[in-house]
């Protein structure tokens, strides 16, 4: 009687046991250790059917694409598999297809701020860059899906970002070009506030709730005064006066009210309501929202008042942070070879054009933008190609989720009163040097 | 005279029903062993495994090659020493505090007003039943959803702040952001403890506040005397699942308020934030702590308070006799 009970325990326990102990590992130690990865692309082989995974196709047009794939290479059918719309959930996705080393992702939709982390933990390989007309694309957006100088994915679409300008405002304060720099911002504002119809409008806002968008936006203020988060070789230095003069023009921003307080709490998605529905004269975002703002449906009161610009910086132009996509094969995808053909369909000049004019996915080739049929279609092209010729990459740290916290940490503290600027990029600097040592 | 028959004679006592006891307890273990094979794949395995990995830590070192170097080590109890240690044992505190401040603050609103919620009901009213599934609502939403919409409402030009007229900003780090969470929070679950309280509501017979009104007792004796002490068998285990529940509260914070706001930082959103950045080992120490928190509740909550999770059903079965473990089968002149 006593042993059935116990004999079942032990039973159970024993299930539970070796059920964790097989399951356990993860197949980390099979590689021979760590040093001395590739030299040189290796060989991408097989060819049959393959994956495409992106985050969440808000136009719905990439189907069409694929089925335009398929219609020509029968064998090598590629499907789509979408992920959730927000760009962490899509990273851990990722980032769990890869520990598990399932092979159900074959060619993956890489922010171009995963390239370094996706490279150095080998969840993609490296592509033989002579196979791709590297030299006509945007030389910062090739760039920026670059790890150690070797090429680890393509990209698909780029984004930077523009300051948009409610035209009509500053006719009415008589003002003819928008600002170049910081200063003649926040003039241009008080000049605007002085008039009828911009009394009591607030000046300017960007996206500084505490999550990437603030990443980006601090980034992106100390560039524009002269200072780098981390410099070129990945080294962090972000404690130097430029910096803190970027920085503080937000700081600033919020203690002398050229930011409305409620900015603290915008992401995208909150100040374009802010701005289509009047309440900003100047906002700093993404090429996406000119299409939205533009609607003739009535959604937008704001349709045909407004413009966009060039990023404004301390002493001249700003520099905007690149955003964009590229496509890279992942380790574990069995059809290496059938997946570098579709990359290559994917990234060609016909395809780029199409998705810009399909679904405004901003173009990788110069020679897009230089086109005058394009130009005369979509004015706001020369700009869009100056904010990301001079754009500025995100800090391409290995570590890059806890960089971006670190960064977001600094900044809305900052932002926030909590700290000063000074101790905020103080710890911010130490906080880098740990992790890219 | 008709002949009075002799009764039939019993079997024999020790040998039959001793053997029809191991057949049934044979039989009993047979049949539950499946689910306990579930459960243990289920519920046991995940415990082990997560045990098991907040003892290894993966490497986040890079080689001179630039690649991260691979495999993982075991660390013992590293893991955990790293929790509790400078910048990250500040975090862990007070993730610990925020965790414990919305249990105890939302649980108690929550029983006030679930309470209140069934008190209402239990009285007779027409359309009971649409009343009572309409406070259920609440309820059905999954907290996501209920996340989501209350960032709309409060939003900062949202409905919440064009109510009450004032310019908060209930998302930013501070005592707006706890409050928009023990709001929504409440909001969510009230329902739930009313309707659990509401069934223990109406096991009270009637007779017994009759008989309070005829000795002169007011409404509020009434309620302090009569129904609190009937009910609290319900209100006990209702009050048992909202601490586990709200102990290991991650959505509502994370969705409503948004990750990296220490004032509203939980222990759920400090694993969740870990295992973002592939750092399972420490990811699962904070969960085994978490785990061995709410244990450490739940146990206390039973045998200090007496929440009789399993039903009072254990004290009406007959205790078996001295030597005999288990069932035996019904003699005569048991208590029904």
């Amino acid at each position: 009687m006593r042993h059935n009970r116990l004999a079942f325990v032990a039973v159970a326990a024993s299930v539970g046991l070796i059920a964790t102990a097989c399951g356990g590992d993860d197949g980390g130690g099979e590689e021979a250790g760590g040093g001395g990865g590739e030299t040189g692309a290796p060989a991408l082989e097989g060819t049959g059917p393959i994956t495409y995974v992106q985050g969440k196709d808000t136009s719905g047009f990439v189907q069409g694409v694929l089925d335009a794939w398929n219609a020509e290479h029968p064998d090598e059918e590629v499907t789509l598999i979408e992920l959730p719309e927000s760009a962490d959930q899509q990273r851990a996705q990722m980032i769990q297809n890869a520990e598990t080393e399932s092979d159900a992702y074959s060619v993956i939709s890489v922010d171009n701020v995963w390239t370094a982390e996706f490279a150095a933990n080998r969840y993609i390989v490296e592509l033989p860059e002579e196979e791709f007309p590297v030299d006509e694309m945007l030389p910062p957006v090739i760039d920026s899906a670059r790890y150690l100088d070797k090429l680890y994915a393509v990209p698909t679409a780029s984004d930077g970002g523009m300051l948009y300008y409610r035209t009509d405002l500053l006719e009415a304060a008589g003002i003819a070009e928008p600002p170049g720099t910081w200063q003649e911002m926040i003039d241009q504002c008080e000049q605007i506030n002085a008039t009828p119809e911009g009394q009591g409008v607030p000046c300017y806002a960007g996206q500084f709730e505490k999550y990437e968008g603030l990443t980006v936006n601090a980034s992106e203020a100390i560039n524009s005064a002269g200072g780098v988060v981390t410099d070129d070789e990945g080294k962090p230095n972000v404690n130097t006066p430029e910096a803190a003069e970027g920085l503080n023009f937000l700081v600033n921003g919020f203690t002398e009210g050229y930011i409305p307080a409620e900015a603290i709490t915008y992401k995208e998605e909150e100040g374009r309501r802010a701005f289509m529905e009047g309440r900003l004269i100047f906002h700093r975002q993404w090429p996406y929202q000119y299409a939205l703002a533009n609607a003739t449906d009535g959604s937008s009161p704001v349709a045909g008042k407004f413009d966009v610009a060039p990023l404004p910086g301390l002493d001249g132009p700003g520099a905007s942070s690149l955003g964009g996509h590229a496509a890279a094969i992942s380790t574990y995808a069995p059809n290496k070879a059938s997946a570098l053909e579709f990359i290559k369909f994917l990234t060609s000049k016909e395809q780029n054009q199409a998705n810009f004019e399909l679904a405004s996915q901003t173009p990788i080739y110069t020679s897009i933008y230089d086109d005058p049929a394009l130009i005369e279609k979509y004015p706001f092209l020369p700009i869009l190609k100056e904010s990301i010729l001079n754009a500025v990459p995100r800090p391409k740290v290995v570590r890059y989720g806890d960089a971006t916290l670190a960064i977001q940490e600094a900044a809305y503290g900052a932002l926030t009163g909590e700290m000063t600027t000074e101790e905020a990029l103080e710890q911010l600097q130490t906080k880098l040097e740990e992790l890219t040592q | 005279m008709a002949t009075i028959e002799a009764p039939p004679t019993t079997p024999p006592a020790q040998e039959a029903p001793k053997r029809s006891i191991e057949d049934q307890r044979r039989l009993a273990a047979g049949l539950l062993s499946p689910t306990v094979l579930v459960l243990a794949l289920v519920i046991g395995y995940p415990i082990i495994a997560g045990i098991r990995q907040s003892l290894f830590s993966t490497s986040q070192e890079v080689d001179p090659s630039g690649f991260v170097i691979e495999g993982e080590q075991f660390v013992g109890l590293d893991n955990y020493t790293a929790v509790f240690s400078g910048e990250a044992g500040e975090r862990f505190w007070n993730a610990f505090y925020n965790t414990t401040f919305f249990t105890v603050v939302c649980v108690a609103i929550e029983v006030v007003i679930g309470v209140a919620m069934a008190l209402i009901m239990n009285k007779a009213l027409r359309g009971k039943g649409l009343i009572r599934a309409s406070i259920l609502v609440p309820w059905a939403i999954p907290t996501v959803v209920s996340a989501l919409l209350w960032r709309w409402i409060f939003d900062a030009n949202g409905i919440a702040n064009a109510i009450i007229n004032q310019q908060i900003l209930w998302s930013t780090d501070g005592w707006q952001a706890k409050a928009a969470v023990i709001i929504a929070d409440t909001w969510k679950t009230a329902p739930f403890i009313g309707l659990l309280v509401l069934a223990g509501l109406q096991v009270i017979p009637n007779e017994v506040y009759e008989a309070a009104k005829i000795d002169g007792a007011t409404a509020f004796q009434q309620f302090r005397a009569i129904t609190l002490p009937l009910v609290r068998p319900a209100l006990l285990v209702a009050v048992l699942f909202r601490i586990l529940d709200n102990l290991r509260m991650f959505d509502l914070p994370y969705v409503l308020v948004g990750p990296g706001k220490p004032s509203v930082e939980t222990i759920s959103i400090l694993a969740f934030l870990e295992n973002n950045n592939t750092r399972f080992g420490p990811a699962a120490a904070y969960a085994v702590l978490l785990f061995l928190y709410v244990v450490l509740v739940a146990y206390a909550f039973v045998k200090l308070l007496g929440a009789d999770v399993i039903g009072e059903a254990r004290e009406k079965t007959p205790k078996p006799a001295k030597g005999q473990r288990g069932l035996r089968p019904i003699a005569r002149g048991d208590t029904p």
